[in-house]
């Protein structure tokens, strides 16, 4: 929040490429890549959400207390779903629990 | 008491701070501090669907196939231009346009309310077809163990979503209201800037919903 306005053709090129990204997210969707899938349409959600944090939310010209905050929060949320995964995928079925093993 | 003590001297600035800028950090912080809160809450609710997708890959599948990808995709777009409404809202309230703010949150709230009436329309057919776990459930033959997991995730996390969009409506019709009453100035619109980072965070939930959601299995063949 340093008052820093930006050109207008900033907020109307990632508009743009928000609307591209999504085209492209659906449409590879209905091509089959085996196990890619998922991980690429996360790879583009992923881009896209850094294309919002950074122009949209102005974290690009915020100080570093913010970019502190973002960066934590994603490093909190990928310790929440590392963590817990590594549980899972490490657990043996148990009696009359089968989760079956997907890779 | 000298004049620099008097609300008027001040102006916007609240008796705690000591300038502007202290203040509009103080405000940026404190909401950056709830939407790192708010990706732990969203983060629980995607913790539950990692999980559930690794235990019942056929009900995700299942599941996927019977959301609408149209509505779903055009849905995205207008979340996406709704975005871009409030971040041009924001930008005319940085160099004192408070009609035009006030414009673009009002053309904000409308693209708020296309989304919410289709996803209004969605959870309908939803309903029509049986897919709603507890209310009408009654998904036929074929329905994989776990389906009823998979669209209660759908029904929690879409649910939550669009609770925080009316959320958003409330708050953007206070914020439109104070601009028109000229409350904001170049120097002092922190209240339109952090409105619209909450504004942006219910757009962030949705680029990672959509994906997850609705097209997680259509490359299987899921004519829908």
């Amino acid at each position: 929040m340093s008052g820093h306005v930006l050109p207008l053709r900033v907020y109307y090129s990632v508009f743009g490429a928000l609307l591209v990204l999504t085209a492209v997210t659906t449409w590879i969707a209905y091509l089959d890549l085996g196990a890619w899938n998922t991980p690429i349409a996360l790879a583009i959600a992923g881009f896209k959400v850094v294309l919002v944090v950074l122009y949209f939310m102005h974290v690009r010209y915020s100080g570093k207390l913010i970019w502190v905050a973002v960066v934590a929060s994603a490093y909190w949320l990928l310790i929440l779903f590392g963590f817990l995964m590594a549980d899972y995928v490490t657990r043996q079925p148990i009696d009359g629990w089968t989760a079956p093993i997907a890779w | 008491m000298s004049d620099s003590h008097t609300t008027a001297a001040r102006g916007p600035l609240d008796h705690h701070f000591e300038t502007l800028e202290q203040q509009n950090e103080t405000c940026s912080i404190g909401m950056w501090a709830f939407l790192v809160q708010e990706v732990m809450f969203f983060g629980g609710l995607f913790a539950c669907y990692i999980v559930f997708r690794y235990v019942y890959p056929e009900a995700y599948q299942w599941g996927s196939d019977h959301l609408d990808v149209k509505l779903g995709t055009f849905n995205t777009a207008v979340l996406i231009g709704s975005s871009l409404t409030m971040a041009l809202g924001v930008r005319c309230a940085q160099i004192g346009q408070k009609g035009r703010t006030a414009g673009f949150i009002l053309l904000t709230m409308l693209l708020a309310c296309v989304f919410l009436g289709v996803k209004w329309v969605e959870y309908g057919h939803k309903f029509h077809d049986g897919l709603i776990p507890g209310v009408a459930w009654d998904p036929g033959p074929g329905a994989p163990n776990g389906s009823r997991t998979f669209f209660g995730l759908y029904f929690a996390m879409t649910g939550m979503h669009a609770l925080h969009m009316i959320v958003g409506l409330v708050l953007m019709t206070f914020v439109a209201v104070r601009s028109l009453r000229g409350r904001y100035s170049p120097q002092n619109y922190i209240g339109v800037e952090v409105l619209g980072l909450y504004w942006h965070f219910v757009d962030l939930v949705w680029i990672f919903l959509f994906p997850l959601l609705y097209l997680l299995g259509r490359h299987a063949g899921g004519g829908h």
